[in-house]
């Protein structure tokens, strides 16, 4: 079971990608976790936590940097939302 | 209750007649409908791109209507988003809702647009003369939202 991260609109301008699949890093077992996971990769990888009011959901729900993540998972991140 | 996100345009004429027919218990419809604007933040807007997240985004605005429902006597109530490329004065958004008295009709259609603003994965882009940016999110946005809590 892959772990599938999703980034949106200008988290994905910054990072210059849409979506990847990975399997779950081993010791991750949170958002903040993956979080440090990805700022491993250096460049801009390593702002992401840092984004001002940086969002994240877990399978399609708004959720903080505590919520746990599992293989099979779909994780977003995002800015705050700007419809309406 | 019926959310659709699109990129064609809608007629709210057609929306507000089909939310009504056939049902003579309806009193009171009101609606909300949200365009672009072609100035913001002091700047000119020549058009705007409004990207979402599918799937969170239907799941998002059904639990809005879904909550809408428990708080307010409802008769039904939908959400139309556009997504996509946008100019000025076209429509964004349609949030229409249908009660038998204007009281809890007024009140979920605002509590309905304030908790969009918020809390559905939505993300304008607007490109004026100094180029294109994401649009900010608005502090007045949150506190509007913050009013429905409990």
């Amino acid at each position: 079971m892959m772990l599938k991260i999703l980034y949106f609109a200008s988290v994905r301008e910054q990072l210059g990608q849409g979506s990847e699949e990975l399997p779950l890093p081993a010791g991750v077992v949170d958002v903040a976790g993956l979080l440090g996971f990805l700022a491993q990769r250096g460049g801009a990888w390593e702002h992401l936590a840092e984004i001002r009011n940086l969002r994240q959901a877990v399978n399609q729900e708004m959720v903080g940097r505590d919520a746990p993540i599992g293989a099979g998972d779909e994780v977003a991140f995002f800015p705050p939302v700007t419809g309406g | 209750m019926m959310v659709r996100v699109q990129e064609a345009d809608f007629d709210v004429g057609s929306e507000l007649a089909a939310l009504r027919r056939d049902r003579p218990q309806i009193g009171a419809l009101v609606s909300f409908v949200g365009v672009v604007r072609a100035a913001s933040d002091g700047a000119g807007v020549s058009e705007m791109t409004l990207e979402h997240y599918p799937g969170m985004t239907e799941k998002a605005l059904a639990a809005m209507v879904g909550e809408a429902g428990r708080r307010w006597k409802l008769i039904d109530a939908i959400v139309i988003h556009r997504v996509g490329r946008l100019l000025p004065g076209d429509q964004i958004v349609l949030v229409a809702v249908a009660g038998a008295h204007r009281g809890e009709a007024f009140a979920a259609c605002e509590f309905l647009i304030d908790y969009l603003k918020t809390r559905a994965p939505f993300w304008k882009r607007e490109v004026t003369p100094q180029g294109a940016r994401w649009v900010a999110a608005r502090a007045s946005d949150d506190q509007a939202a913050e009013r429905w809590r409990d």
